[in-house]
């Protein structure tokens, strides 16, 4: 009984979650700000939704198969993300406006 | 509820279908089209077709993109000019459309059991793989086994494809590794996390692929699914190391030998079954009794299966990676 | 709830003509191929809809001898083949787009067949 509504809170929390990120990438202004707002799905809302399923099949070979699931998102994700703003910075993006160059002396 | 959540995104699918077809940048729609097969993928996991979401998963929103991709890189095409709405197609498509929606009224509605799709064959295909070759997954034991004529025309068409692609690509120019030192260095080299995540990540993609590969006659799996996602580490590593590496541990007469092995395989099989004294591709006189006769038989079918499907897409990999864009 | 016992085949109508549209209107060859493509998965969605059966699970009979409903594994066979073919295929038309590109240095359909009746 306890499993069930922790398992739901935490599904609920996580879709939440998943949302925000979506908003967020849509509503914010630059890229490196949008970004900032899909991270929340990557950590957040993967945690929280496989661990609420995690918790519906307590200790049995799917949890194991979960939990591997849960590790490589946690380490392709934020991968992902530098790859995306590394090729941002590199390209055009620039974070901070630069004052223009000083004239030639 | 379940049946909302398959609404919701079969509308996701239309949405996402016209902004692919409407968006003027390429790049743009290639990204689109690989969210398009997700969703695909997740619509038809909710059609109760897991092997098929698998397939769908790996191979459309994975290899697919990949190309795309490594030819938009080539075509250095990003913009489009658009010519206006065009009447006559808009009027062509509309009326089509309406004939075939006006044809749906007559199916039967979605999941009826007494749909005449249910009544022939499939029951039979249900009893009798149980019976006839103990094995777990249906799909895989009419795949390799009950229809495997089919699937031999359906690897004999990868392969044509495969060679198709290097012969249309092929440039002539000596392998990158006897270029010279210039062409050695590429890929994400000094890009250190993506390296180190991708080289910590690369062994279990193949394993992973391995395991849908032998584990397909008991779970979703098989060959297709298997030779897909271990395409996918084999090109990972070629994005991270530099072509040059890629095609180092992988040279054209390799992959032209796994293209042609998988389907020479999957020949051989059934020749051995006629020397046997069967009919081509009959498993039950390859072992000693036909149960385990069929399960060699399907076993060693969807190991060739997997071969052609690796080679076929690592060399279109290769062979859009490796030229350079025109001037 | 005819309506919605529905719903997949007239979505399946729906990303069929988009996809038709995109081939024979837009002139870009990639545009095409993308449309070629959503075409290919919209007759995918078509079969795996046929195959449902409500209440039924996916085809993997796990003890056999128990009475259970499944679907029907016919047509995800077929489509299973039918993906992987597709983007062979997909993968040779790029092949044969980029090859146009080297030899009229445009991927745009009125403009090859101008520079081809100017030959």
């Amino acid at each position: 009984m306890i499993v069930d509504v922790l398992s739901f809170v935490m599904l609920a929390l996580g879709g939440f979650f998943v949302f925000l990120g979506g908003l967020g990438a849509l509503r914010l202004p630059d890229l490196y700000t949008r970004m900032h707002a899909a991270s929340l799905t990557d950590s957040f809302g993967t945690i929280l939704t496989l661990g609420g399923i995690m918790l519906q099949s307590c200790w049995s070979l799917a949890t194991v198969k979960l939990l591997t699931i849960l590790f490589f998102l946690m380490m392709t994700g934020p991968t992902a993300s530098y790859a995306l703003a590394n090729a941002a910075l590199l390209s055009v993006d620039d974070p901070e406006p630069h004052p223009p160059p000083a004239t030639e002396t | 509820m379940v049946t909302l959540f398959g609404l919701v995104l079969l509308t996701l699918l239309v949405v996402t279908a016209v902004a692919i077809v409407i968006t003027p940048n390429l790049f743009v729609a290639v990204m689109l089209m690989s969210i398009f097969s997700l969703i695909m993928a997740a619509t038809f996991f909710i059609l109760d077709a897991a092997d098929v979401a698998l397939t769908e998963a790996a191979i459309g929103a994975g290899m697919s993109t990949i190309l795309f991709l490594g030819a938009l890189a080539l075509l250095a095409e990003r913009e489009q000019r658009s010519r206006g709405r065009q009447w006559l197609p808009l009027a062509v498509v509309a009326l089509t459309g309406f004939t075939l929606i006006y044809a749906t009224f007559d199916k039967p509605r979605l999941g009826d059991p007494s749909a005449p799709v249910h009544q022939h064959v499939a029951p039979w295909y249900l009893e009798q793989t149980p019976v006839l070759m103990e094995m777990s997954n249906v799909v895989t034991a009419v795949l390799a086994g009950f229809r495997a004529y089919d699937t031999l025309g359906e690897v004999l068409v990868i392969l044509t494809a495969g060679l198709g692609v290097m012969l249309i690509l092929a440039s002539g120019r000596p392998e990158p590794s006897r270029r010279g030192p210039a062409a050695v260095a590429g890929g994400l080299r000094h890009h250190l996390i993506p390296r180190v995540v991708g080289q910590l990540l690369i062994p279990f993609i193949v394993l992973f692929g391995l395991y849908l590969q032998f584990h397909g006659e008991f779970g979703p799996g098989g060959g297709f699914q298997a030779g897909a996602i271990i395409a996918v580490g084999i090109v990972l590593h070629a994005l991270l190391e530099g072509e040059a590496a890629g095609r180092a541990i992988l040279p054209t007469r390799v992959l032209v030998g796994l293209m042609a092995g998988g389907a020479l395989l999957f020949c051989a099989v059934g020749i051995a079954g006629m020397l046997l004294g069967g009919n081509f591709l009959d498993y039950a006189v390859l072992a000693a009794n036909p149960v385990a006769g069929q399960q060699l038989g399907i076993h060693l079918v969807e190991a060739g299966v997997g071969i052609t499907v690796t080679g076929t897409l690592v060399a279109a990999f290769h062979a859009f990676a490796d030229r350079e864009p025109a001037a | 709830m005819t309506l919605f016992g529905l719903y997949n085949y007239w979505v399946f109508a729906l990303l069929l003509m988009i996809g038709l549209y995109a081939v024979i209107a837009k002139p870009n060859l990639v545009k095409k191929l993308l449309g070629l493509s959503i075409f290919q998965s919209a007759v995918f969605l078509l079969y795996i809809s046929m195959a449902k059966v409500e209440g039924g699970t996916a085809p993997i009979i796990q003890h056999a001898g128990e009475p259970q409903v499944f679907s029907n594994p016919l047509p995800h066979v077929l489509i299973l083949t039918a993906i992987v073919v597709g983007i062979s295929t997909i993968a040779l038309g790029l092949a044969i787009v980029v090859r146009i590109r080297e030899e009229y240095g445009t991927i745009e359909e009125n403009e090859i067949q101008a520079r081809d009746r100017d030959r």
